[in-house]
């Protein structure tokens, strides 16, 4: 069509007139500058996070050995390892996952699937985002206050646990709630139309293909929960205990605390520094290795999921 | 038949007539030339008096209409006449949409489907629905078909790997998934995806199928191929299909509907229908006056 149209004009005007469409070179420069700096943008973001893992790795390496991963504090903190705040971070960041995962996937599900649409669900909705900017600091108080004083589990474990797995809440209840809404309809009404009922349909076809979703909410907040401090400070953590946590009623040491502990306390500031970046060094690997743990699993249900 | 003892719990229609009087009900839609062939077949589902709201908003304004057993019956008519929001009623997938409501009758072998009674998910799996673009299920090829005799209680393996096997080749794509039934469902091409949704919806063995707009996301070798497949499958089924497009609905129906606006305006045989209308609207329509 247009090739016609161009030959036409051409024949009309005569072979000088031929022409392409000239080149806007102010155009082509307002997009080059466009992409370098959103390019620019990036690479300073990757600056960041590299000069991060760069200084926390120097500092940090000195500080990690066989000793260091195996043993508990010796020497007033100076000398020793930090095992038991490895194990304590496990323990709370474990029963963190156990107590919110549950919990708020059913919340999604019921959320997305189930309630009738209208105020009362989009109340809900708000409400839950608003609890992922409370600061984290005052869900400490609130598991003082309720989990270690009312109802009685002192400092522990337990407490602490909850206190994070209510941190955690309100990002795994979003991302599973974006998992399950991912989802398309039609596939929701291919299995209605079988015959399945809706419950069927949520546990057979939906949360399977929203699977992959809902961990990356979990992804996210195994990260936040193991690195959080404030919310352990008043619940869970200790700046010392001797020996092993041996019940999900007893204190810990935690790995966030323990390197705040060793910054503001203590009257040995230079071991206490190495000590504590070797710790940071460690809560990072920690972290990362959970989220490609979660990562590679995703990775799995997409290939059997999708082609 | 192994599952077809779904308890429907369908009840005779409120004013309690007698199911035998159903076949007497075909002069209700003869209409006035008592066509050959309405007396061929006896009504497998019928809509009597149907109104249909989305809200205040009267989308479908009371719809007479029985389709015959064995029969393909087409629905056409232009964008947003109501075609789709129709053949959703009969099986009652309406229900997925708050606020609508629907007024008058749908009986399937006289028996009302409306009634609090009927369950749902039982008349679903007697009325089966292929849709609009093809929604296999993020499972393998093989679990998509299974997964209908699952949900329906079916548990024995090996029958269940036989109606697979049997489901696909009705579908005409066996042939050419046999050596990857394990594989995922979304790896099939538009058209083998659709014909798949067919094996799927064929498996929990349908008495009524209906198809909304089967062939609006395929080429035209995959139209082909579907249009085939419905005048292989009317032998054995009840057909309803939504069509946009009037030659398909010349090339595979007995019978056809031309909805416009949320009325029927016209239902009957259909070549006479394409090739004598009755109502100036149909005519305008099928001669491409508008729509």
């Amino acid at each position: 069509m247009s090739g016609t149209a161009m030959e036409l004009s051409a024949a009309a005007a005569g072979p000088a007139a031929v022409s392409l469409p000239p080149a806007r070179y102010g155009r082509a420069l307002v997009q080059k500058l466009g992409f370098a700096a959103l390019g620019a943008c990036m690479a300073a973001n990757i600056l960041f996070l590299g000069t991060i893992l760069f200084f926390i790795a120097r500092r940090g390496l000195p500080a990690i050995s066989w000793e260091f991963l195996t043993q508990a504090p010796r020497d007033a903190m100076t000398a020793g390892g930090v095992a038991p705040a490895i194990l304590g971070t496990f323990y709370l960041t474990l029963g963190a996952m156990l107590f919110a995962l549950p919990l708020g996937a059913s919340c999604a599900v019921y959320l997305t699937e189930y309630s009738p649409k209208g105020w009362v669900v989009n109340l809900l909705r708000v409400s839950v985002n608003n609890l992922a900017g409370v600061p984290s600091v005052v869900f400490g108080l609130f598991g003082l206050t309720v989990f270690v004083k009312y109802c009685g589990f002192g400092v522990s474990i337990l407490a602490g646990s909850l206190t994070l797995g209510i941190l955690a809440l309100p990002v795994i209840i979003s991302a599973s709630q974006e998992a399950l809404v991912a989802v398309p309809q039609s596939v929701r009404e291919a299995s209605l139309a079988l015959g399945a009922t809706q419950w069927e349909t949520i546990r057979k076809v939906v949360l399977p293909a929203a699977l992959p979703g809902m961990l990356t909410g979990v992804i996210l907040s195994v990260g936040r929960v193991a690195g959080e401090t404030a919310p352990i400070l008043f619940t869970a953590a200790a700046f010392y205990v001797k020996g092993y946590p041996k019940s999900p009623f007893s204190e810990v040491m935690a790995l966030p605390y323990h390197i705040y502990a060793l910054m503001t306390e203590g009257t040995h500031p230079e071991e206490q520094t190495r000590i504590a970046y070797g710790a940071s060094l460690l809560l990072l690997a920690l972290v990362l290795s959970v989220s490609m743990a979660a990562i590679w699993i995703r990775q799995r249900q997409r290939k059997t999921y999708h082609a | 038949m192994h599952d077809a003892s779904i308890a429907s719990g369908l009840r005779p229609a409120a004013e309690g007539f007698h199911p035998a009087l159903v076949g007497g009900a075909i002069g209700l839609n003869a209409g006035p030339t008592g066509e050959a062939d309405m007396l061929g077949s006896e009504p497998k589902i019928e809509a009597r008096g149907v109104n249909f709201y989305y809200g205040t908003k009267r989308a479908l304004k009371d719809i007479n209409i029985a389709f015959r057993q064995r029969r393909v019956t087409a629905i056409i008519g232009p964008s947003g006449c109501g075609k789709s929001t129709f053949i959703r009623l009969l099986n009652r997938m309406h229900e997925l949409v708050p606020g609508t409501r629907l007024e008058g009758e749908i009986l399937l072998d006289g028996l009302d489907i409306l009634s609090p009674a009927c369950d749902a998910a039982g008349l679903r799996k007697r009325v089966g629905m292929v849709f609009q673009k093809p929604n296999p299920f993020p499972k393998t090829i093989f679990e998509n078909i299974a997964y209908g005799l699952e949900v329906n209680g079916v548990r024995d393996r090996a029958y269940i790997a036989g109606k697979v096997e049997d489901s696909l080749k009705k579908a005409a794509l066996w042939n050419e998934v046999k050596d990857r039934l394990k594989d995922s469902a979304l790896g099939l091409s538009g058209g083998q995806q659709q014909r798949l949704c067919i094996a799927r919806c064929l498996a929990v063995s349908p008495e009524v199928i209906l198809f909304d707009e089967p062939c609006a996301s395929l080429d035209p070798i995959s139209t082909g191929k579907i249009e085939e497949l419905i005048l292989e499958l009317k032998r054995e089924y009840t057909i309803v299909i939504v069509t946009h497009n009037m030659q398909q609905a010349a090339r595979v129906s007995d019978r056809t509907a031309f909805f416009l606006m949320g009325d029927l305006i016209e239902e009957g045989a259909t070549e006479r229908l394409f090739k004598a209308p009755r109502d100036k609207r149909t005519e305008d329509y099928i001669t491409g006056r508008f729509g």
